[in-house]
């Protein structure tokens, strides 16, 4: 076995049973992010002398006899998420020195349970973008095709799990962030229920749609993570006092019973590449041979999420983008880059006196009717399988002369955000060398069933096994 | 003022709540004299990430004083974002609430002088959070704006009314009754001074429609339609002082204007007590847009009929219930109900003395009169008093007053007479002599121990041996 692409639970048994150390395989992280981060630019700020401190920490626990969910585990976190003590830029210049005076709640909580942060990655500034190209930094590469997008916008998480930088890395999902990166990079990303992770400390781009998951190599270590970041937070009244279950016992068992729906609305539509359609047809074949029942269902308001999404989600940017004013911290507002001031145009007129009820309002109409469009497919079916996205990874600079096209990358992904449903970005495949990845979307808080679908299917196909050439 | 014009005035009054923390976050509410600063966090700073999580005692205070004032409380109200650039505003946008309200449509009847009462329209009462603020210093001999963000956060409600206030006075009345309410349930010092309660009124002209001995009782739509194109919105009034001074300068302007033939212009201005003159802040054209939204960080509230039910018996009795019943069980006239009742620890006191008035003086009952007039002419001290020592006093007073002097006298007399080597002491010089005397007059007598000592002094003084 390749030890640069061990899953956290092949590392966690090697661990406990002594054979690695948690400083070996940080310092095997470290390694490669130095090795191969020149060309895939995953990381904004490299934090080695903490993570090798909290490496050794976590080899005298292990020595003590002390576990923990992720101890000795290393991991990188999407610069959106506050880390205290180390600069958190939100992939944007203008807070290119921020350092912050406190942790995320699920910073606090991943270092409470023992993992070892090598640091912090790569975005599309404030979590703007598909491709990872609206970083004010470097754009991330995707390890599978260094000419090609990792998605976005938690670009580097992907990118570095991907290339064995770390064993699992951080995001957030407001549209796609988290499942259009698993997607490109043959990735399990979550999603999580809105309200299931906490968002405290998570500089946030559209609040009411800002959800806070993780990239994995497999459907198991995804559910192991989830066990330690999910949970109600007093520091965030829209999280949910629902229990946490165990999801790694969930993550077995047949799909005999499950019923999975195939929205007509996400199939044959324009744009879509042939070849990721047969993907994804495979994969349909795979379900039903492993007993899952497969219909198709209909999610009538699909064609006006895309221009929901845009109001509301660019609304809610502005306002949080307010208090980067230049005043107390980081630079002037002249400092954004161009999609960040875009979408802050966008939300200040939607907002504004005498349009407010032709955008902000007739999009909230349009959200409830897509959220009810979702509780009722739910009423007929566990799951709905859909395409992460209409194509594999795109070359880098495709999209970028056309905002609109790269809106539309997320088409298959943002509904979920609209309605607040957890959804799952499982590898589905490759398609001419590129990875192909489809997502399982249910019900809130019915992340136990999306893993349990996912593992199973993982099982079957094992794409994991698939690694970037050259890394 | 000419006789023409009547004012017409709407207040939005904010009240600083007394809770221990903050509206948003865990940081000490209190900052009044605290070093800069020094009560702050992620939260109120408005850190990237920070989330607002509401208090709910505040919450519950602005419903009570919704309550108070006659308000229903809607099932459902929620925050909103409203948005402007200011440097003490840490996020951009000020948590406050826009179309939902947590209190609408309340009345409070204000007295007029001469006996009548008006009702005040209270459009609204709803919850929002303080803003930091700015210092303006000289540091190493540059001018420098300094921001302090201890009060960022703080929990405020605000109050508006509708535009009912003929006059400078009716605000007056308001304002005082207003505070009292709200010192009554405990919520806020409500002190102008400190800042606790601040008033921005606004203003504008109208023809007289309606003879001037007459208020409308009730305003009806027909008054609304009357209101004037135009209104000046008064800021930066600090006390009550000045919000008089502001308003009637605002009158003798806007009046000026309009008897020139012309119309005030719609703008903001602000008091300036050292010019003693308003000043414009604002232009109309100039006017924020607040670009409103749902709070998306904060759930709507949803209340139910009993947890309503349960804050309003948490609302103590109100001055006016007060008043009416220290009228009516103890006898005090409306002026001395009135000054009694101005503060509910002092209402409190004034109730125990009468409790105690009634044991301790079970031969000779000290009145609920006696107490009022003790309480509101010799500025007993009611923190240091204790009401049973207050009753001691003025049992003590009205025996004093009860003795005659020549009953002082002769009883004096008796003990001279009856102590003549005491009197013969003191006479050489022997100090301690007196008080044996003055012992044994008070033995015989119950009178003031001022007077009696005088009285020994100078009947022993015309003793001779």
């Amino acid at each position: 076995m390749d030890t640069a692409y061990m899953t956290i639970e092949e590392a966690r048994q090697k661990l406990r049973a002594r054979t690695i150390s948690s400083r070996e395989l940080t310092g095997m992280c470290l390694a490669r992010i130095r090795r191969y981060d020149g060309s895939l630019h995953a990381f904004l700020t490299v934090t080695e002398d903490e993570a090798l401190s909290a490496a050794d920490e976590a080899d005298r626990r292990i020595a003590g006899g002390l576990d923990g969910p992720l101890l000795g585990i290393p991991v990188a976190l999407k610069d959106l998420f506050t880390t205290k003590g180390i600069r958190t830029t939100a992939g944007s210049r203008i807070i290119g020195s921020y350092v912050p005076p406190f942790d995320a709640t699920v910073v606090y909580k991943l270092k409470e349970a023992g993992a070892v942060i090598v640091g912090k990655t790569n975005e599309d500034a404030w979590g703007h973008g598909s491709s990872g190209e609206n970083t004010d930094y470097e754009p991330t590469r995707n390890p599978y095709d260094t000419g090609r997008v990792p998605g976005g916008s938690s670009s580097g998480s992907a990118a570095a799990v991907a290339s064995g930088m770390c064993l699992m890395a951080t995001g957030t999902d407001t549209g796609s962030s988290v499942r259009l990166p698993a997607a490109y990079c043959n990735l399990v990303g979550l999603k999580p229920t809105y309200g299931r992770v906490s968002r405290y400390g998570i500089i946030p781009m559209a609040s009411s749609f800002d959800t806070i998951g993780h990239i994995t190599r497999t459907v198991r270590d995804n559910a192991m993570v989830l066990g330690v970041t999910a949970g109600h937070d007093p520091y965030d009244a829209t999280t949910a006092d629902v229990a946490v279950p165990a999801y790694v016992p969930k993550t077995t068992g047949t799909l005999k019973g499950v019923t999975i729906g195939l929205p007509k609305e996400y199939y044959g539509v324009e744009g879509m590449d042939p070849d990721v359609a047969k993907t994804i047809e495979d994969a349909v074949l795979v379900f039903k041979k492993l007993g899952a029942a497969v219909r198709q269902v209909s999610l009538p308001h699909t064609g006006a999420a895309m221009a929901c999404y845009y109001i509301l989600v660019p609304s809610e940017i502005s306002s949080n983008l307010a208090r980067f004013d230049g005043v107390r911290f980081g630079l002037g507002r002249d400092t954004f880059g161009p999609e960040a001031k875009r979408r802050i145009m966008l939300g200040t007129h939607t907002l504004s006196a005498g349009y407010y009820d032709a955008y902000y309002r007739k999009a909230s109409k349009v959200r409830t009717l897509i959220r009810k469009d979702f509780a009722d497919v739910f009423g007929t079916v566990d799951a709905l399988l859909v395409p992460s996205s209409p194509t594999p990874p795109f070359r880098i600079g495709e999209k970028t002369a056309d905002p609109l096209t790269m809106y539309l990358s997320d088409i298959f992904l943002c509904p979920m955000n609209i309605a607040g449903v957890p959804s799952l970005s499982v590898p589905a495949g490759f398609t001419r060398g590129l990875p192909v990845g489809m997502q399982l979307a249910g019900p809130q808080f019915s992340e136990p069933l999306l893993y349990k679908i996912g593992a199973a299917f993982e099982k079957e196909t094992a794409y994991y096994n698939v690694h970037p050439e050259g890394f | 003022m000419d006789q023409q014009f009547e004012p017409v005035i709407g207040l939005e009054v904010h009240v600083e709540l007394a809770t221990r923390s903050k509206m948003f976050c865990g940081c000490s509410a209190d900052y009044f004299g605290h070093k800069p600063n020094t009560d702050c966090c992620p939260v109120c700073l408005g850190l990237p990430g920070a989330l607002p999580v509401p208090n709910r005692k505040a919450v519950e205070w602005c419903i009570m004083l919704g309550l108070a004032l006659g308000c229903s409380i809607p099932e459902v109200s929620k925050f909103d974002r409203k948005h402007y650039f200011y440097p003490d505003l840490p996020k951009g946008y000020q948590i406050s609430q826009y179309d939902q309200p947590l209190c609408i449509g309340g009345l409070l009847s204000i007295a007029l002088p001469g006996g009548s009462a008006k009702p005040i329209r209270i459009r609204r009462v709803h919850m929002e959070e303080d803003t930091g603020k700015l210092l303006h210093e000289t540091v190493d001999g540059r001018h420098v704006s300094l921001i302090d963000f201890n009060r960022s956060g703080v929990p405020l409600v605000e109050i508006v009314t509708e535009p009912d206030f003929c006059s400078v006075d009716e605000v007056d009345i308001y304002l005082k009754k207003l505070q009292e309410i709200v010192r009554y349930l405990g919520i806020s010092n409500a002190d102008m001074e400190k800042g606790s309660m601040r008033l921005e009124p606004s203003i504008s002209m109208r023809k007289s429609q309606i003879p001037m001995t007459k208020s409308p009782k009730n305003p009806t739509s027909q008054d609304l339609k009357a209101l004037p194109p135009y209104r000046v919105e008064l800021k930066n009034i600090n006390s009550f002082r000045f919000g008089r001074k502001a308003l009637e300068y605002e009158i003798a302007r806007q009046t000026e204007v309009l008897v020139r033939g012309e119309e005030p212009v719609q703008e903001t201005r602000g008091w300036n007590e050292g010019k003693n003159m308003t000043v414009p802040q604002r232009h109309k054209e100039e006017a924020n847009d607040y670009r409103y939204f749902p709070e998306p960080d904060i759930p709507p509230m949803q209340w139910r009929r009993s947890q309503i039910s349960v804050l309003r018996s948490r609302i103590p009795e109100l001055p006016d219930a007060k008043r009416s019943r220290f009228t009516k069980d103890y006898g005090l006239n409306a002026a001395d109900a009135v000054r009694i009742t101005e503060r509910r620890q002092r209402a409190d006191y004034f109730e125990e003395a009468v409790r105690v008035g009634r044991t301790l003086g079970a031969k000779a009952p000290v009145t609920p009169k006696q107490i009022a007039n003790w309480l509101i002419n010799r500025g007993i001290d009611t923190e240091t008093v204790l009401p049973a020592e207050l009753v001691k006093r003025i049992m003590e007073a009205s025996e004093a007053v009860t003795v005659s002097d020549d009953d002082v006298d002769a009883a004096i007399q008796k003990a001279i007479t009856d102590n003549p080597k005491a009197a013969a002491d003191y006479k050489n010089g022997k100090e301690a002599s007196l008080m044996f005397l003055m012992g044994q007059v008070r033995k015989q007598i119950a009178a003031d121990p001022k007077l009696i000592l005088t009285r020994l002094k100078e009947l022993l003084a015309n003793y001779s041996l």
